[in-house]
């Protein structure tokens, strides 16, 4: 489904050169849900960018469906197939929520199928679908807004850039429905999520952990998540606190 | 009524929203003269004397009542000012929708400056909307200078829409107002210009009673080699409320000077202004872009919501 081949990227500043990606060479299946985790600036949502067309690589080919997609646009893109959550979501003036979810699904949905993508997040749709997509949502709303917006485009390749992150614990437990729910329809398609989530991590077909910008382990679901729960590797991955909190120490 | 030609019928669509004869009063006038008229049994429309324009008067207590009194300049190379005067009686609740329309498809500039003075009475409602577009493929200008002047006595409130999206080479608008005690003005001002235009925008809104507010909200969109400036300025005089906000997208090399201005005298006046200029976030850009619009595409939906 998606292949990158050798992918890089570098950014420069103040005259030094950073590489945040480092000749990552990976693949995600088609029918997979493929979680991407590991430490704060490891290079996980550049990666996520790099997908979705956001960022170029300065080296390598990513391919999608067998066809080399590296020049192309983000919209080109998108109408490839390749959706996105944002890990921070956009705010707009006057664009309503119905709005947005009309152009995710390219077609003028009517407003009982736009509630659908909304009630699926847990949001109670009447409520929600005339309000504008601005700073009088909260950060979780706007959250769960976005992953409606990605659900609404019934794309090949959907990509979550930490869908956790803004969402209290709570309403997480409830959003994680969701990905089931995308896991268990995702015939003909593909998941990556960026995440540090335990729960989203059980879920996953497959697990790459990225660090310092390349991919230190990847592999199924069963062998990677235990080396991930075990104190050894997982202290020496976990060097970020937030890391190891958000892994091991969730509340039940 | 006269017979109106299909440029003109296209005008009175465009600012009033007319496909038919409106129901209720109306005067419609085109290239300086009424071509149509109807008072109706609680508002009466009739012609000034001494200037060229009409005197509305609405009766007390008259209730979900509309007026329509829309402009269409066709002729290249005429310039009018015009004086309405409308005398809104106490109690009553009414729509009164205004607006002009130019074509000008010749080299000579054509201008319509609508004069319009609001006599607000006890306790009444006023909803007033006025759109401007211009048209045709002229050299010549297509020049609206409206000024509006309001009078609001105790407990009235007025709420003005003000849209200009399309087609005015030059705008200069003046609105002043006075309140008097409970009295509410509210202002929506959406604004977009584009090629060479110049818009002003002056507010001068004086809040004289106890308890009366002022809300004036300014939307507007400079594209290409386009000048805005906004320029509002709410005197508190008396216990009172107000707020100006002026929000602005900046394209292209467009131009924009926002001047909110303040002045209480009286120290129970709370008075906020907010203002802010800026072009499109480019993450909005990117996030319409991901769900499959182009870049152009996602602009378009973007300064819409906007100007909502």
């Amino acid at each position: 489904m998606l292949e990158l081949k050798n992918v890089s990227f570098q950014v420069s500043s103040e005259g030094t050169d950073r590489e945040i990606v480092r000749n990552i060479s990976l693949t995600i299946p088609q029918n997979k849900l493929v979680v991407v985790t590991g430490p704060n600036g490891g290079g996980k949502s550049t990666l996520a960018k790099l997908i979705a067309g956001i960022e170029k690589p300065t080296e390598g080919r990513i391919f999608f469906g067998g066809e080399d997609i590296t020049d192309l646009s983000v919209t080109d893109r998108a109408r490839k197939g390749i959706a996105f959550a944002f890990q921070q979501p956009v705010r707009f003036k006057g664009i309503r929520v119905l709005d947005l979810i009309r152009i995710a699904a390219g077609s003028h949905l009517s407003v009982a199928d736009a509630c659908v993508y909304l009630s699926s997040v847990g949001l109670c749709a009447r409520d929600y679908v005339d309000r504008e997509v601005n700073a009088s949502l909260s950060g979780g709303e706007l959250k769960r807004i976005e992953i409606a917006t990605v659900l609404a485009r019934k794309a090949k390749l959907s990509v979550f850039d930490e869908p956790e992150a803004g969402i209290d614990l709570w309403s997480f437990r409830n959003l994680i429905e969701v990905f089931r729910e995308l896991r268990e329809s995702i015939q003909d398609s593909s998941i990556l999520i960026i995440s540090h989530q335990e729960r989203i991590l059980n879920i996953a077909d497959e697990i790459i952990v990225l660090k310092n910008g390349e991919v230190a382990s990847r592999g199924r679901q069963g062998e990677i998540y235990p080396s991930l729960m075990g104190d050894a590797s997982a202290g020496a991955l976990c060097e970020c606190e937030g890391w190891t909190r958000a892994l091991g120490k969730e509340e039940e | 009524m006269v017979k109106l030609d299909e440029i003109q019928k296209r005008l009175l669509r465009e600012v009033a929203d007319l496909h038919e004869v409106p129901e209720g009063a109306y005067n419609i006038r085109s290239n300086s003269r009424s071509v149509g008229r109807q008072s109706s049994a609680h508002i009466e429309i009739a012609s000034k004397t001494d200037v060229s324009g009409i005197d509305i008067r609405i009766a007390p207590g008259t209730r979900n009542e509309s007026v329509h009194i829309p402009v269409v300049l066709t002729e290249s190379g005429l310039k009018e000012t015009v004086y309405n005067d409308f005398y809104v009686g106490e109690d009553s609740d009414v729509l009164i929708v205004a607006g002009c329309g130019i074509d000008n498809c010749g080299n000579q500039d054509s201008q319509h400056d609508g004069i319009h003075t609001f006599h607000v009475g006890r306790n009444a409602r006023v909803r007033y909307v006025e759109k401007h577009y211009g048209s045709g493929e002229g050299k010549g200008k297509r020049i609206l200078n409206p000024g509006t002047r309001v009078f609001m006595e105790e407990g009235s409130t007025m709420e003005m829409e003000m849209v200009q999206i399309r087609g005015v080479d030059d705008t200069d608008r003046t609105t002043t107002a006075e309140l008097a005690a409970g009295a509410r003005l509210v202002v929506r001002e959406r604004l977009m210009t584009h090629g060479q235009q110049h818009a002003l925008s002056t507010y001068v809104v004086e809040l004289n009673g106890e308890g009366s507010s002022a809300d004036i909200v300014s939307r507007s969109v400079a594209r290409d080699h386009s000048f805005q400036k906004f320029d509002a300025k709410i005197v508190g005089n008396a216990p009172s409320q107000g707020h100006t906000e002026c929000d602005s997208i900046i394209m292209d090399e467009g131009r924009i000077l926002a001047v909110p201005g303040l002045e209480a005298n009286h120290v129970d006046s709370a008075l906020v202004h907010e203002a802010a200029i800026g072009k499109i976030a480019g993450e909005q850009l990117i996030k319409l872009m991901t769900l499959g619009l182009t870049e152009a595409e996602a602009e378009e939906q973007i300064i819409n919501g906007f100007l909502q």
